[in-house]
């Protein structure tokens, strides 16, 4: 019995206790490759297990931001919306490459959840801070 | 023999609109599906090379445009829009088509 951990004093079976700094960064457009939908759940059920969720949007992956996506015409589910819902399950930390942004053409107010755009050197000293990277 | 070449992948991620363009002869047909709409809507090198395709005529299929939340008045001169039914002309109108997966 004594070489047991002991128990910890908040046993909330909602509590995982411990949480790790968890990045995704999602780079291919929507739609044309399940990735982004993919990314998107992986982010999901890390916010469920509470866990402090960075998101970063780079290259193609900007486009699932992108505010006005009607996708009646290719019988697809327009995924977008969730982006919006991100606030309330706690992740709050979304970040744009000002890079990606700029060959695009698009700028902040294309995007249809507030994000921190953020230079290449910036993106780069975030995902040093980070435990567990997926890049999708 | 005129040719329907067809791309769907991003010129932002892989290098199938530009090898495309480069292989496609004087009177052959380009249209850009899936992700390789955002070639139709882009600046820098990418519009800079789309523009010199002399010859060659570029095509965009508006719902997969629509999907990704881009508009008719963002795509790049020169360029169509159509809609499925002009992709079934295009084909039909043409000696053979080629995708560039």
């Amino acid at each position: 019995m004594s070489d047991l951990p002991p128990i910890p004093p908040d046993d909330d079976e909602d509590d995982f206790g411990v949480v790790k700094k968890f990045m995704y960064v999602n780079r291919r457009a929507p739609y044309g490759t399940v990735y982004a939908l993919e990314s998107l759940e992986m982010v999901l059920v890390a916010a469920a297990f509470d866990q402090d969720v960075s998101v970063v949007f780079m290259d193609d992956g900007v486009l699932q931001i992108k505010k006005g996506q009607e996708t009646a015409d290719i019988n697809m589910k327009n995924f977008s919306p969730t982006f919006r819902a991100l606030e309330g399950y706690d992740v709050e930390k979304l970040y744009v490459s000002k890079k990606s942004l700029e060959e695009r053409g698009l700028t902040e107010e294309d995007l249809l959840v507030p994000v921190e755009v953020l230079d290449q050197a910036a993106l780069a000293a975030l995902m040093d801070e980070q435990e567990v990277i997926l890049t999708a | 023999m005129t040719v329907l070449h067809t791309v769907n992948k991003s010129p932002f991620e892989r290098n199938s609109l530009e090898t495309c363009i480069d292989h496609a002869t004087d009177g052959s047909a380009v249209l850009l599906i899936e992700d390789a709409v955002l070639g139709a809507v882009a600046a820098g090198d990418i519009a800079a090379r789309i523009k010199a395709a002399n010859g060659i005529k570029i095509y965009v299929l508006g719902p997969d445009l629509a999907a990704r939340g881009m508009t008719i008045d963002l795509v790049i001169d020169g360029i169509d829009v159509v809609d499925y039914g002009g992709f079934v002309d295009l084909a039909a109108t043409h000696d053979t088509v080629h995708a560039w997966m």
